[in-house]
């Protein structure tokens, strides 16, 4: 049985007259990653803010399981933990005294405060850290800092805005495994515009430009999109182009700079065989074949793209 | 709750140097101040011939000191209180507030309540002076008690405007000026309007309201003023909190 924890309604925030964000809608099961993607001034950090209650909708209502935001706001936040875009970190404190404080602050009882504070920062690999002044740690061990003061009261639903800024690679695969790992028994959203990264954590993706949702589904549906039923064929001495449309499953071929044709198929018959085949017996000088991918970030701009283009 | 952020923002105060300093220096006034008057005392004294020219040394040492304190902390609510809400907007840090399950009026006051008892602190350590007197002399309770409680509700509306005056901009050095130059025009406010005492404004003035207290008596209406003083400049910080929240 699934339960949700973040349901959002008509969510829709306005800057004097113009839009921030205008009638955003979903819903996130529990033990779900969701990415939320956006080129810069989309309203991606709108939206996290009016989800967490640092901001109010101009219209619209945010639940957290169940509990509304601006009715219950205490009883709501309680089960958020949220990292904003830039950290909250009180400088002056090292590590352990500012866990601290978060811990209190958040309702964690008194007696477990401490192993609280423990157990976040070994999931954060925080360990030695603890007696550092935060304002002597690098900026990836701060940003280190910001995520463990979200998940330190165990909530149920964590809410990090952009969380691999300013990481070393290292620490970038550390902390996506991090947050594979916090989607297995919280609900955890994400906003992010490194699209390989989407790729890797979310289970589902929204794509949000000037305000509005364009995109919302499972990653799957996005991949597919990605691969399409292309192959990139690379040739020294390219045939003409119906020799190549005689083989079974072709149905199209363009050519692509570099010496290179995009061949298209019929789904779900890849003619890779044949025509390496054909091309040995024929001597076309075949030097590569591989499935054609769009990017990610092909898919992206022709989505981020299409609302002007209808409009 | 308001205990814990009281507690945050007194974490605060000490880790930095900032704390103890002004801690010091403020001690190291007063207690100069204590000394003056106990020396002044006798040279005073032996020349008061006539019994009706001889004060207590309670009062001639005690208005000395709790004189000069009212006045120096003038100067030094602003310091402290300067960064409370401002220091936050500037680092960003209000967002980790705002997110945890805190209503406004629990963070507003545990703010206030931290730089209260801070400054309490001090307050209590000029009491233990005066009443360090008893050693010697046979010193007057009551005035001693009704000087600390004028000079701790004076204080804790000096922090409830400077919290306010915080919470309205970003710079913290902003907001100590116009904390200090609001503060210093309601203290003088009877001395510009001195030759009307009757005058409404002149009844704002916050001096006004602690010169009985100074004097050890204790008025209802002067405490009442002040914590009106109080709850209104709280409220409006809350109110200036909430905006934050629904403007952006």
């Amino acid at each position: 049985m699934t339960t949700i924890t973040v349901e959002a309604s008509d969510l829709t925030r306005k800057y004097g007259g113009r839009a921030a964000v205008s009638n955003v809608s979903f819903s996130l099961n529990k033990g779900e990653v969701l990415g939320f993607l956006g080129p810069n001034g989309a309203g991606k950090s709108t939206t996290m803010k009016m989800l967490t209650g640092n901001l109010a909708p101009s219209n619209g209502s945010v639940k957290i399981c169940g509990i509304d935001m601006i009715e219950k706001p205490k009883d709501a936040k309680a089960l958020i933990g949220y990292l904003p875009e830039q950290p909250p970190l009180y400088r002056e404190l090292t590590v352990d005294e500012f866990l601290t404080i978060a811990a209190r602050l958040h309702r964690v009882s008194r007696g477990h405060i401490k192993k609280a504070v423990d157990i976040a920062k070994q999931r954060c690999g925080l360990t030695e850290m603890g007696k550092r002044l935060i304002e002597n740690l690098s900026k990836g061990y701060q940003q280190r800092v910001g995520i463990a003061q979200a998940i330190i009261h165990n909530p149920m639903v964590v809410i990090l805005d952009e969380p691999t800024v300013g990481l070393d690679p290292i620490q970038i695969r550390d902390i996506r495994a991090l947050i594979k790992e916090l989607g297995g028994e919280h609900s955890v959203i994400l906003s992010t515009h490194i699209l390989p990264e989407v790729e890797m954590v979310c289970d589902r993706v929204q794509i949000i430009h000037k305000g509005s949702l364009v995109f919302n589904g499972s990653i799957d549906v996005l991949k597919e999109q990605r691969h399409g039923n292309r192959l990139l064929l690379g040739l020294h001495h390219p045939p003409a182009t119906e020799s190549l449309l005689a083989i079974p499953g072709v149905e199209s071929v363009d050519a692509v700079e570099g010496g290179f044709l995009r061949v298209h198929h019929t789904p779900g018959h890849v003619p890779a065989e044949a025509l390496v085949q054909a091309a040995v017996s024929q001597g076309w000088g075949l030097f590569q074949i591989n499935p054609d991918q769009t990017s990610l970030e092909e898919v992206f701009v022709q989505l981020t793209f299409q609302e002007p283009a209808a409009a | 709750m308001i205990i814990n952020i009281a507690r945050k923002e007194l974490k605060g105060l000490f880790s930095s140097p900032m704390g103890w300093v002004i801690l010091a220096l403020l001690q190291f006034v007063f207690a100069t101040f204590f000394l003056m008057g106990i020396d002044q005392y006798f040279l005073t004294m032996s020349g008061a011939m006539r019994p009706d020219q001889r004060i207590g040394v309670t009062e001639f040492v005690g208005s000395n000191v709790f004189g000069i304190a009212s006045f120096i902390m003038l100067f030094a609510v602003p310091l402290l209180s300067m960064r409370l809400i401002s220091e936050e907007r500037r680092q960003q840090t209000l967002p980790f507030l705002f997110s945890a399950p805190l209503s406004l009026t629990e963070i507003v006051l545990g703010k206030f309540f931290g730089l209260v008892t801070f400054l309490t602190i001090t307050i209590l350590l000029i009491g233990s002076m005066m009443f360090s007197l008893n050693l010697w002399a046979d010193i007057d309770t009551g005035f001693v008690l009704s000087n600390i409680a004028g000079l701790w509700l004076l204080v804790a509306s000096f922090c409830a405007l400077g919290i306010y005056v915080s919470s309205t901009t970003q710079q913290p050095v902003v907001a100590a000026i116009i904390t200090f130059v609001a503060l210093f025009a309601l203290l003088l406010l009877d001395h510009f309007l001195a030759g009307d005492p009757s005058n409404t404004v002149a009844y704002l003035s916050l001096m006004k309201h602690f010169e009985p207290f100074s004097r050890g008596l204790v008025d209802t209406r002067d405490i009442a003023y002040f914590v009106l003083f109080i709850v209104t400049f709280l409220t409006l910080t809350i109110r200036r909190l909430d905006a934050d929240r629904l403007r952006g």
